[in-house]
């Protein structure tokens, strides 16, 4: 892992840098420039919590009709080692999740049992003890921004759409839409690899592969900074992907932006195989990965939203989605 | 006002008061700029010696005044035995010493500091006499030294315009050794010393003058007697003038010590009074120079400052002064460079840890507990505990280590190594917990970077904090702090690209 890593800083290095005014003119997003001209504009403070915990994001989406992952249990306080026994002993597959992890921090994804154990999603096999341990490092706040006591949550595990099955070793890929005043402006679909542990964050070395929104087909696709053509691991190439049911999906990811009321949102999204898109989670602080997985810089389109009529903005979802799909057609590079 | 306008018009605010009273402290109160700047301190020491009779006596000796070219620090009297005052008389500070019965040889001290200040200008006393008293030269055996005046000062008027130059041109004649007038006058006043005849000879004239006493400031003098200069009075102001060139103007370094006004030393019950100075000359620190000439007036800007704390407290407040340079330097690294870094003001804390080990010592103690913490931590995740109890069990376990890196390298002869108590132990027992979840969720890589990242940031924080110029800003200019505010502030809105961005997005450009 360390060898790899030090060839992974020769290759970051060897590169070299660009200018900004290259950056400038692919109008690519920057980090302070996110957070002051759109985080700190369009997002209110106060909405944050409905993002930032999860557990107010499913009731939010409950009410707002938004389709999520099941929810099994919450425990919003320590719970004893009775009552989490109760919860998982009948259960088969389940997620355990912090209510106010941050990054994909904290996430136990049980995809089975053998006996008295229970096998992660890598496949590895870990004990009861070590499930109660996690629910209890949940609780003390290990995972929650700035050590805050958290509350733990039991879900349901996706059942999956087999459509991605090649695409992804060891891990579940997820669809990364952002949404700019409810209008979806970027759609990425996040693969998990061997060299990123089964995680689907990009910096690890997840693939990252941009979506056009208008039609729902992979157009680019990029692990660790470098375009690339098939999956690493499992070598199936991106040009033949397509997400099925886009149009709902893109529905989903701009129908959010009535639920938290924030301008500049992250949709995750994760496709079920009976229930077709759910929504993972919500984040208020979208990274910027997806224009390095798309090739393109989010710039101009959240300009071009910025700039819209006054009327364009009390557009309801479905003609938002329409237009969104119609401006932002992109242009294939697989 | 949209928020950014409001963030340059208050930074521009800030900016504005702290750099005015930066420079207001530099060029008023004299705070030196650049660290390491030396003035020159005059201590003078005025000694009275006399007989003193057996019955009561009184010495009073005058004190010289404020003035505009000397700044006076500081003074002080030894009186073993007499009782001591100031007294205040027709405008005159004296000090008077007062004695029931003393016998014997006596002396008396009186010793100041005095610092030059360069180019001011003597103020012009408003209430110093103009009375002009012409003296007695009617009788007859005097009447040659008469016309001998009257004759010199005749000559003088017509060789001048007025009185500046009437002045001058009578001390050219007082020093001319070939004159005979001048010759016959001094021989008749045999006694008299340059200065005394030329107040007559100004006083026949009918203008008014009167006798500068002082002294010549240079390095090391001993039993120096007081030297006089003339100083005379042209309808508008007073005009100072060396007697033996005859010019204008006070000479460079003349301490005035007396200026008209009546005798040095009044004394009664005594006899062979004599006053004598010695003069050395100290280089002082700029800063305490500044320190202790404001200490008088209580400037509030210095009275109501770190300055005013004791000692002890002050050199804590160095530290603390420092604090937000460090902050500056973590806000500059990842906002322009994009850093990572464990705990977004944890390396200003290790920084700070590392000012009083020094780096190397520093960054090895640093190295050595987080180590030593990760791997005790790795066990201790196995033993199922709570969150709390595992970091507190950290925390003494870091206490436990620093407490044998001291005691070992103390046995080892390492003293440098006993300063490991510097380091905040509760921010390295949550550097060790946050480690190691790092590593379990992302890998050793991660801990590397963000180790590293924050031991490159507190190791630039150090450079900067440790910085002689720095160091001496912070601590004597406390008001540029709003000035870094201000920097900050218009910093934070910076929407321009990190320089770890140019890196990340590069794959973008085609």
């Amino acid at each position: 892992m360390l060898q790899f890593s030090f060839k992974h800083i020769i290759n970051k290095v060897r590169g070299g840098i660009v200018s900004p005014q290259a950056l400038n003119r692919m109008g690519i997003l920057g980090m302070n420039a996110r957070n002051i001209n759109y985080i700190a504009r369009y997002n209110d403070r106060e909405k944050f919590p409905i993002v930032d915990d999860k557990l107010n994001t499913k009731r939010a989406a409950r009410r707002a009709g938004i389709q999520v992952p099941e929810l099994i249990a919450a425990f919003e306080t320590p719970a004893s080692r009775k009552r989490v026994m109760e919860v998982i002993d009948p259960l088969w597959k389940f997620v355990i999740k912090p209510a106010r992890g941050s990054g994909g921090k904290g996430i136990l994804v049980i995809a089975g049992r053998e006996g008295e154990k229970y096998k992660k999603i890598s496949g590895s096999q870990i004990e009861a003890l070590d499930i109660l341990r996690h629910v209890n490092n949940i609780h003390s706040g290990l995972y929650s921004l700035g050590g805050k006591p958290d509350r733990v949550m039991v879900e349901a595990l996706v059942d999956f759409d087999p459509i991605f099955q090649d695409y992804s070793f060891e891990g579940v890929p997820d669809i990364r839409v952002i949404v700019f005043r409810g209008y979806p402006v970027m759609a990425m679909l996040r693969c998990s690899t061997h060299s990123s542990d089964g995680k689907a964050n990009l910096h690890q070395g997840a693939v990252g592969v941009g979506i056009d929104l208008a039609t729902g087909k992979s157009c680019h696709a990029v692990q660790r900074g470098l375009r690339i053509q098939h999956h690493p691991d499992t070598k199936m190439s991106f040009g033949e992907l397509k997400v099925p049911g886009w149009y709902d999906l893109v529905r989903l990811a701009a129908s959010c932006y009535e639920m938290t009321g924030l301008g500049y949102l992250g949709c995750d999204i994760v496709l079920d195989r009976e229930r077709g898109p759910l929504l993972l989670e919500a984040n208020a602080r979208p990274g910027l990965a997806i224009q390095v997985a798309n090739g393109v810089g989010l710039r101009q389109r959240l300009r071009f939203i910025e700039g819209l009529d006054e009327e364009m903005h009390e557009k309801k979802v479905d003609e938002r989605v329409a237009f969104s799909m119609r401006e932002f057609a992109a242009e294939k590079t697989l | 006002m949209s928020p950014r306008v409001q963030v340059y018009v208050i930074a521009a605010l800030l900016a504005l008061i702290g750099a005015g009273l930066t420079a207001y402290k530099h060029f008023e109160l004299g705070f030196p700029l650049l660290p390491g700047e030396y003035r020159t301190v005059w201590t003078i020491e005025a000694k009275v010696g006399f007989d003193a009779e057996g019955g009561p006596v009184k010495a009073a000796l005058t004190l010289p005044r404020e003035q505009r070219n000397m700044e006076i620090l500081g003074e002080t009297f030894s009186s073993s035995g007499f009782g001591f005052f100031i007294g205040r008389e027709n405008d005159e500070y004296r000090a008077v010493w007062t004695r029931r019965s003393a016998e014997g040889p006596q002396s008396l001290f009186y010793r100041l500091d005095v610092y030059q200040t360069p180019g001011a200008a003597l103020e012009q006393p408003l209430n110093l006499s103009t009375e002009v008293k012409k003296p007695f030269l009617g009788a007859r055996e005097q009447e040659a030294v008469r016309l001998a005046i009257d004759s010199l000062v005749k000559q003088a008027r017509e060789r001048s315009s007025d009185v500046e130059s009437f002045t001058t041109q009578l001390l050219f004649e007082l020093n001319d050794d070939g004159n005979q007038d001048r010759n016959l006058i001094f021989r008749h006043y045999a006694d008299k010393s340059l200065v005394d005849v030329a107040l007559l000879m100004l006083a026949t004239a009918d203008i008014p003058a009167h006798r500068i006493r002082g002294l010549y400031l240079e390095d090391d003098r001993r039993r120096l007697d007081p030297e006089d200069l003339l100083e005379v009075y042209d309808g508008k102001r007073w005009i100072v003038f060396e007697p033996t060139s005859g010019m204008p103007g006070v000479p460079d370094n003349f301490f005035i010590w007396q200026r008209g006004g009546k005798s040095l030393l009044d004394l009664e019950g005594g006899r062979n009074s004599q006053v004598t100075f010695s003069v050395i000359s100290n280089d002082v620190p700029a800063r305490d120079v500044s320190m202790r000439s404001t200490r008088d007036e209580k400037e509030a800007l210095v009275d109501f400052s770190i300055y005013s704390l004791p000692i002890e407290q002050q050199s804590i407040f160095k530290l603390i002064l420092l604090v937000p340079v460090g902050a500056l330097v973590v806000v500059l690294l990842r906002i322009f460079v994009g850093l990572r870094t464990s705990g977004t003001f944890m390396p200003v804390l290790l920084a700070i840890a590392f000012i009083e080990t020094q780096l190397l010592t520093g960054l090895a103690i640093f190295i050595l507990i987080l180590v030593l913490g990760l791997w005790v931590r790795f066990y201790l995740s196995r033993l199922n505990l709570l969150l709390v109890s595992r970091i507190a069990a950290v925390v003494v376990t870091v206490v436990l280590i620093m407490g044998v890196i001291s005691v070992v390298s103390f046995k080892l002869g390492i003293e440098q190594a006993l300063t490991v108590t510097f380091f905040p132990m509760i921010i390295l027992a949550w550097t060790i917990e946050r480690m190691s979840i790092v590593w379990e969720e992302d890998g050793p890589y991660e801990v590397v970077v963000q180790a590293g990242g924050s031991l490159l940031v507190a190791v630039l924080a150090w450079w900067v904090m440790t910085n002689r110029y720095v160091e001496h800003w912070t601590f004597n200019f406390p008001e540029l702090l709003l000035v870094l505010l201000a920097f900050i502030l218009v910093v934070g809105n910076y929407t321009g690209y990190r320089l770890s961005e140019l890196m990340r997005f590069r794959p973008l450009v085609k």
